[in-house]
């Protein structure tokens, strides 16, 4: 049987150079990067070799990169650290300071969920910024969810509170594009710059990092959050890029481990693959028109041939390697399984396939109805996709749905 | 989550009786779009040559996940042919039980099943103004209270929808 994989966002498969890579690291290269000895400074070495490679990506000092567990871990580490340091900062001096956080409607769980708990526990302020039928934030609607600077510093009653802003690169789940830059110009400017203290400035660029220019001086941001898998490189390893002053306090302790920031043993097999990751991605810039090319095969093959079929999100601005349809009347869950059969690996945002019973909150941000948030579908295309594998799914797919439409009572 | 069981799977991939009867004696509808989940069952009631009410053919149309369709299918094979005192005595873990391991977070699927067989039976007796026993007339409050809850959880979710347009 066919084997398509088409969950690239999902993660991606390890590259045949980062493999290469990290192999010695797996074996005799096994020291520990604190160690005093030759085991241990070879392993340090790699690590700063990897912070190296990431430092140039992200075009930033070195001191700047930080390694961690996951991008989720970084995400967390972004939010929570932040809040602590600013409510450590405005201990003495602000009465009953309660810092306030921007977000988008549709972030990733690893930014919402954090955001949701400290506002649930009564720590924070949250604004979720809505994201239209587009699927993108408009720079006008941030602005004005930014709290007036302080007038009376010495007492915050809700004025001036805003701390940071957490906007994600691109989607996870329809790839749209958000202006970053633009973001980043706007929140650096005055009046928001003269703000009592200043407003820092997020981005979880996970999603974006294969495709989207990650220079951190031209996205004008604070913190960015960076992942392993989902650039060909291994699971396990994130990376939180914190500018040179920026407050942000560990959120987990017992090292003085990436200076002391994220204490924790390296993993240095993982790390040495970040980077080795990091570093090839200048080499795919010649993929992307191609993977476009066959996402707009695919995307368009299924909207003309499909009856009752929708592209989610803006057509022009999301990432070149994401298509994201819903299906009328047939549940998401139900066409994964079914295309999987096929061998045809796609994933859904839809309720029942994580277990949570409520669809996708980023399809319903699109003001989509439930059913239609519940029956959508995104295929995800990579560097090692051919057009012999959407020809396969555009084959498949017609019969897939008409056959799960004939089961349903909608139509 | 749980993978599926193979048994689950062969339901998903070859449904039995799925579709819609014309002229239904009964149709049960359960679920509701915000959970993803509805579920429509169709019944024919004939009598056996004991005088028994049976139900004589059942037919499913159910939108949802692959737990869904796979007990749909799985609940019209254990009720048809069955008396209607033998089907109203189904219950999920009978359901459960035909079908096999179900992933913890799709064990709703089965109540829901058995939900829309039940709703079915009720609506046969009161098109025929039959009288309608007990035990039907109070679960079929509990569902319709049920569904009310629902709606009125979705109201919210529509303002709020509407909130994020202004």
């Amino acid at each position: 049987m066919a084997k398509v994989y088409l969950d690239y966002a999902a993660t991606t498969p390890l590259a045949k150079e980062v493999a290469k890579a990290m192999a010695p690291y797996l074996k005799q290269g096994f020291g520990n990067a604190s160690s005093l000895h030759q085991w241990g400074r070879k392993a340090r070495e790699a690590v700063e070799t990897s912070r190296q490679q990431l430092s140039e990506f992200l075009n930033c000092s070195l001191t700047e990169v930080f390694f961690t567990g996951s991008a989720t871990e970084a995400d967390n580490l972004a939010i929570f650290g932040v809040i602590r340091a600013t409510l450590r900062q405005a201990q003495g001096k602000l009465q009953n300071f309660k810092p306030h956080i921007i977000i988008s409607s549709i972030e990733h769980p690893a930014v919402l969920e954090p955001v949701k708990h400290l506002e649930k526990a009564g720590e924070i302020e949250a604004t979720y910024l809505p994201v239209g039928k587009e699927g993108i934030v408009k720079v006008a609607d941030l602005e004005k969810a930014i709290k007036p600077p302080i007038r009376k510093p010495s007492v915050s009653n809700g004025a001036g509170n805003t701390v940071l802003v957490s906007i994600m690169y691109a989607n996870n789940e329809i790839g749209t594009i958000q202006p970053i830059a633009e973001i980043g110009k706007i929140i650096h400017q005055s009046p928001i710059a003269n703000h009592q203290s200043p407003v820092i400035f997020h981005c979880d660029a996970v999603q974006a990092a294969n495709y989207l220019d990650c220079d951190v001086q031209k996205l004008g941001c604070d913190l960015l959050t960076l992942s392993a898998h989902k650039i060909y490189g291994p699971k396990g390893v994130g990376v939180l890029y914190v500018k040179k002053g920026t407050p942000v306090e560990p959120i987990i302790f017992g090292g003085h481990q990436e200076n002391g920031l994220r204490p924790g043993t390296e993993n240095v097999a993982g790390i040495v693959g970040f980077g080795a990751a990091a570093a090839a991605i200048s080499n795919l810039k010649s993929q992307i028109a191609n993977i476009a090319k066959l996402r707009d095969k695919l995307s368009n093959g299924i909207l003309k041939n499909i009856p009752g079929t929708a592209l989610n999100g803006s057509r022009e601005n999301r990432l070149p390697n994401n298509a994201n349809i819903s299906f009328q009347g047939v549940e998401g869950e139900s066409i994964l399984m079914a295309l999987d059969q096929k061998g045809i690996a796609v994933s859904t945002g839809s309720a029942c396939a994580s277990g949570s019973l409520e669809p996708s909150h980023v399809l319903m941000a699109l003001h989509n109805s439930p059913i239609k948030a519940h029956g959508s579908i995104r295929f995800t295309l990579g560097r090692y996709t051919t057009a012999s594998e959407i020809d396969y799914v555009l084959k498949v797919l017609p019969e897939v749905i008409e056959k799960l439409r004939k089961i349903s009572p909608i139509k | 989550m749980l993978p599926y069981s193979k048994k689950v799977l062969q339901h998903f991939n070859k449904p039995h009786n799925y579709g819609k009867i014309k002229n239904p004696d009964g149709v049960g509808e359960v679920g509701n779009l915000r959970c993803g989940d509805i579920m429509r069952l169709y019944v024919k009631i004939r009598k056996n040559k004991k005088g028994q009410d049976i139900i004589k053919d059942i037919k499913f149309q159910t939108f949802g996940c692959v737990a869904a369709v796979a007990i749909s299918s799985m609940i019209t094979v254990l009720a048809k042919g069955k008396t209607i005192n033998e089907v109203l005595k189904i219950r999920k873990d009978d359901i459960l039980a035909s079908i096999g391991q179900l992933p913890d977070t799709k064990i709703h699927c089965s109540v829901l099943a058995d939900d829309a067989l039940h709703e079915a039976i009720y609506d046969y007796f009161s098109r025929y103004k039959m009288p309608i026993p007990k035990a039907l007339l109070e679960r079929h409050a509990i569902l319709q209270k049920q569904l009310k809850l629902v709606e009125e959880k979705h109201k919210d979710y529509v303002e709020m929808e509407k909130r994020f347009l202004s």
